[in-house]
C-alpha cells in the first residue's frame, strides 16, 4: 500500500532542503491545477512505496492566500495520510503557528524541529519531550543541513501512517470558543467528514470565505452559525478572526514559557543583524545593491557569460553542427531545400536561441546563490518604494533584472510574487526592458545610423523603464488591476550560507525550461518562418526562392508595409525584419543584412563595429525614422520564446493575448508620437498622421493623470441609486 | 491613537489592536501581531519606506501604510 506525506512548513524553514535529500533525484516538479504555483512531489528514498508531497511554503491555512488555498484543499481533499511538518527551531514562535493550525485538521502530525545545529549553536535550549506532550504530536530534532534526523522523522510519518488512531490536539480555545466551535460542530455535522468536522468548525467560526461557499449551508443553518459566532464575539468584546489567532499565539506563549530557554546575547544582535546594519544601511544599501548587480551583470553578460555563448554560437553551433551538417547533408545527396530547413531553418532559429543557455545558465546561478543565501529579500526591502510608486512591488525588481539578460527566465521568475494582479502586471511589463538578443538591433542602428553616438543605447534602455513606468501608472488604474495593494508583509529570513544542492536544482530547472521553450515553440515558429521566407509565389505556382526578396513573407512584408507608413519605415524590409524579430529579437539584424544585399553576416559586422558594410542598411532610413524603428522593436511583442512563457505563467489565453495587444498598440503609438511630432519639429508640414500623435498624447496624458477605477466607489454610487429609486 | 507609524527607530511597543480588515489584517496577525506582542522597531529603508522590525524572535518588514493600522502603546 503507498503512504503519502504531505510536507508542509514556513517559507525559510528549510523545508527544500528537506525535500531534496529525502526524495533525492526521485523527483515530479509541476504545476498545481489551473495555477502556477508549483508543484513538487517524490519518493522518499530507498522507500519506493512512500510518495512525499511538498506543500507550498505557507505561514498560515487563511483563506486569502493562493499557497494557503492550495496546501489546505490537498490536505483536506487528497487526504494524506501523515503531515511531516517542518518547523524551524531557530524561529519557533512564529513556526509553532502553523503546527497549531495542522494540528487543528486532525490528520497525523510528525513536526521536525528543523535547523537545531543554529539553536545549540546559539546556546539556546528546546525540551522537545515536554513540547511534544503539550502540543500532542511526535517530534524529530533535525538539522537538514547536514542531513541530521531527517530520515528518522520520515520514517516515523510513515510508520504512524499505517497506524489508526487519530491524533488528539492538546490544544484548546477558551470556553466560550469551545462551546462556539461544539455547537457548530453539531449544525454541521453530516455534511462534512467526521474526521475534519473540528476543522470545518473552526473555520466557519473564523467566518472563512472559501468554507462556507465549498458547504453552502442554506440560509437558515448560515444564520444559526452567524448567531452564534455573534454571541461569543459579544462576549469576549473582539472580533471571531482576531480571537482564533489571539488564542492559538497565547497557547504559542504557553509552549515558549514551558519548553523554550533562550540565551541571552550581547546587545541583542546576531550574526545576520551585524550584516544587515551594512547591507541595509541607510547610505550603504544602494551602493552596496548596485555594487552587487554591476558584478552579476559583468560576469554573466560580459566576461564569462559571453565567452560560453560565443563559443556556443560560433563554434559549436556555427562550425561544427552547422557546416559539417550541411557538408555531410551535402554528401549524403539532401534535397537543396532539406538542407535549409535543417541547416537554416531549424538549426539556425533553435540555436540562437539555445546559443544564450550557457550565458542564461550563469546568470541563473548568480541570482540562485543570492535567493539562498536572503540577500533578494534585502532587495525587495530596498527598492519596494520606488515600484510601489507605480503599482509594481519590490519583488518586481527580481524577474526585470533577469529580464534584462533575457525575457524568459525573467517572466518565469514572476512566480515569487504572492498577488495576482502584480504577478499579471510584471508578467506584462517585464519585456520591456531590453533583453540580451535586443543589444545588436540597438547597435546597429546607433553604428550603422547615428555613427556611433554614445546616447542611443541609454536611450534604449530608458525607453524600456519608461514603458514599464508609464504601463504600471496607465494599468494600476483599469479597473482589471485596481483594488487593495497587497499586503507587503515579508519575513527578512535570517542570511545562511548557500545550500549547493538547491542551487543547482534551482540552476537546473530554469535552464530546463528555457530549452524546452527552444525545443517547442521556436521549433515550430522557426519552421514556420523559414517556410514563408524561402518559398514564393513565382509566376502562380508555389515554388522554392533563393532570394527572399520573391518569398511570401516579403509579399507579407509589402502587405503591412502600409501599417508602419506613418512610423516612418512602411517599406516591406523593414515589416519583414519585424517580423522575423520575433523568432529571435537579434534576427531583425540578421533579415536586414540579407535584406539590403549586405555582404557578409550583418550580425557578424555589427559585433565587430564594422559599420561602413552596412551602409546599404543606412541609407534606407533617416535619422528619425531609425529612431522610431528602434523604439517599435524594442517594445512591441518579445519573441515567441518570450510570448509562450507568458502564455505559461498567466496560465490564461485571454491575458496572454491582452499582454501582446498592450504591447503592440503601446509600441505602435510611442513610434507614431516620437515620429510625427519629430517630424513637426524638423519644419514638416501637418498631417492627419501629426493630428492622430497629438491625440495619441492627449489619451497618454489623460490615462496617466485621470482618477483610478475605485471599487469601493462604485458601489457606493451603486447603492445610492438603489436607495433613490 | 498611537500607532506602530509613531514608534521611533529603536523603540519598542506593545501591540493593542490590528485595524482594518480582509488579507492584510489577518496577514498581520498570522504573522505574529497579535495583542500583547512586543515590537521593536530596528530601521527604516533607505528610501523612507518599509521599516524592519523585530517580532517574535524574527525579522519582519512592513509598510508604514499597514504600520498605521497597528495600535500600540
Amino acid at each position: 500500500m503507498e503512504t503519502k506525506i504531505a510536507l508542509a512548513g514556513n517559507p525559510n524553514s528549510g523545508k527544500t532542503t528537506v525535500f531534496n535529500i529525502l526524495t533525492g533525484s526521485k523527483q515530479y516538479v509541476g504545476n498545481w491545477p489551473g495555477v502556477t504555483v508549483e508543484k513538487k512531489e517524490g519518493r522518499l528514498r530507498g522507500f519506493d512505496n512512500v510518495l512525499i508531497q511538498d506543500l507550498p511554503g505557507i505561514y498560515s491555512l487563511s483563506p486569502y492566500s493562493l499557497e494557503e488555498v492550495i496546501a489546505r484543499n490537498y490536505i483536506i481533499n487528497e487526504r494524506p495520510d501523515v503531515i511531516l511538518n517542518i518547523v524551524d527551531a531557530s524561529n519557533i514562535e512564529r513556526n509553532l503557528y502553523l503546527t497549531v493550525q495542522l494540528l487543528e485538521i486532525g490528520l497525523p502530525v510528525v513536526a521536525a524541529l528543523n535547523m537545531m545545529d543554529v539553536v545549540r549553536k546559539n546556546g539556546d535550549f528546546i525540551n522537545t519531550a515536554r513540547l511534544s506532550e503539550m502540543l500532542g504530536c511526535e517530534i524529530i530534532e533535525t538539522a537538514a543541513i547536514r542531513g541530521e534526523g531527517l530520515m528518522t522523522a520520515a520514517r516515523r510519518a510513515a510508520e504512524l501512517a499505517g497506524t489508526e488512531k487519530t491524533p488528539v490536539p492538546r490544544h484548546r480555545f477558551s470556553d466560550p470558543v469551545e462551546q462556539a466551535v461544539t455547537r457548530i460542530g453539531e449544525i454541521i455535522s453530516g455534511t462534512v467528514d467526521p474526521q475534519y468536522l473540528r476543522w470545518f468548525a473552526i473555520k466557519l467560526f473564523e467566518r472563512d470565505e472559501k468554507v462556507r461557499e465549498e458547504l453552502g449551508l442554506d440560509a437558515n443553518l448560515s444564520a444559526g452559525i452567524e448567531n452564534i459566532i455573534r454571541n461569543c464575539e459579544q462576549e469576549l468584546d473582539d472580533d471571531a478572526e482576531s480571537i482564533i489567532t489571539n488564542e492559538r499565539y497565547e497557547f504559542i506563549g504557553r509552549l515558549m514559557a514551558a519548553c523554550v530557554r533562550r540565551e541571552e546575547r550581547k546587545n541583542n544582535l546576531t550574526l545576520s543583524d551585524k550584516i544587515d546594519r551594512i547591507v541595509t544601511n541607510r547610505v550603504l544599501a544602494l551602493p552596496i545593491f548596485a555594487a552587487v548587480m554591476f558584478v552579476v551583470y559583468y560576469i554573466s553578460v560580459t566576461t564569462a557569460g559571453s565567452l560560453l555563448t560565443d563559443f556556443a554560437n560560433d563554434v559549436l553551433f556555427g562550425e561544427w553542427i552547422m557546416g559539417n551538417l550541411s557538408e555531410w547533408l551535402a554528401a549524403i545527396g539532401t534535397a537543396g531545400w532539406l538542407t535549409s530547413l535543417i541547416v537554416d531553418g531549424i538549426i539556425g532559429g533553435v540555436g540562437a536561441v539555445l546559443g544564450f543557455l550557457p550565458q542564461m545558465v550563469i546568470l541563473f546561478l548568480m541570482l540562485a546563490i543570492l535567493e539562498e543565501i536572503g540577500y533578494m529579500a534585502r532587495v525587495a526591502f530596498i527598492m519596494d518604494r520606488i515600484f510601489r510608486k507605480f503599482g509594481l512591488s519590490g519583488k518586481s525588481f527580481i524577474p526585470m533584472l533577469i529580464g534584462s539578460g533575457c525575457s524568459v527566465p525573467g517572466i518565469m521568475a514572476s512566480r515569487t510574487i504572492e498577488n495576482e494582479r502584480d504577478r499579471r502586471m510584471t508578467i506584462i511589463t517585464t519585456s520591456f526592458i531590453p533583453c540580451g538578443a535586443k543589444i545588436p538591433i540597438i547597435a546597429l542602428i546607433a553604428g550603422a545610423i547615428f555613427k556611433g553616438a554614445w546616447w542611443v543605447a541609454p536611450t534604449a534602455y530608458f525607453a524600456g523603464i519608461a514603458a514599464v513606468v508609464i504601463s504600471g501608472i496607465i494599468l494600476k488604474k483599469t479597473k482589471y488591476f485596481a483594488g487593495q495593494p497587497a499586503p507587503f508583509v515579508m519575513e527578512l529570513p535570517p542570511y545562511h550560507l548557500p545550500y549547493a544542492g538547491n542551487i543547482l536544482r534551482s540552476v537546473k530547472e530554469r535552464s530546463r525550461s528555457f530549452v524546452r521553450k527552444a525545443g517547442t515553440v521556436i521549433l515550430l515558429a522557426s519552421i514556420v518562418i523559414w517556410f514563408f521566407s524561402s518559398f514564393g509565389m513565382v509566376s502562380g505556382r508555389l515554388l522554392w526562392v533563393e532570394d527572399m526578396e520573391f518569398s511570401i513573407l516579403a509579399a507579407a512584408g509589402g502587405l503591412l508595409a502600409p501599417l508602419f507608413a506613418p512610423l516612418g519605415f512602411g517599406s516591406w524590409q523593414p515589416a519583414v525584419a519585424t517580423v522575423m524579430g520575433l523568432v529571435a529579437k537579434e534576427e531583425v539584424v540578421g533579415a536586414f543584412g540579407v535584406l539590403f544585399g549586405v555582404a557578409g553576416d550583418a550580425l557578424a559586422l555589427v559585433e565587430e563595429g564594422a559599420y561602413e558594410g552596412l551602409a546599404a542598411i543606412a541609407a534606407h532610413f533617416t535619422p528619425l525614422s531609425a529612431f522610431s524603428f528602434l523604439l517599435f522593436n524594442l517594445l512591441c511583442a518579445p519573441c515567441f520564446a518570450a510570448i509562450g512563457a507568458i502564455r505559461r505563467e498567466m496560465n490564461n489565453a485571454k491575458w496572454t493575448w491582452f499582454a501582446i495587444s498592450y504591447h503592440f498598440a503601446f509600441a505602435y503609438s510611442i513610434s507614431l508620437i516620437v515620429y510625427q511630432l519629430g517630424l513637426l519639429a524638423s519644419g514638416a508640414g501637418f498631417s492627419p498622421a501629426s493630428a492622430a500623435a497629438l491625440l495619441l498624447v492627449a489619451v497618454l496624458a489623460y490615462l496617466l493623470l485621470h482618477r483610478p477605477y475605485n471599487e469601493t466607489r462604485r458601489l457606493k454610487s451603486a447603492a445610492a441609486e438603489i436607495h433613490s429609486s | 491613537m498611537k500607532t506602530l507609524k509613531d514608534v521611533k527607530v529603536g523603540k519598542t511597543a506593545v501591540v493593542v489592536k490590528v485595524h482594518g480588515e480582509g488579507p492584510v489584517r489577518r496577514r498581520l496577525m498570522d504573522m505574529g501581531v497579535t495583542k500583547g506582542t512586543s515590537i521593536y522597531v530596528r530601521k527604516v529603508a533607505p528610501l523612507g519606506d518599509p521599516v524592519e522590525v523585530n517580532i517574535r524572535g524574527y525579522e519582519l518588514s512592513l509598510r508604514k501604510a499597514d504600520c498605521e493600522k497597528i495600535e500600540v502603546e
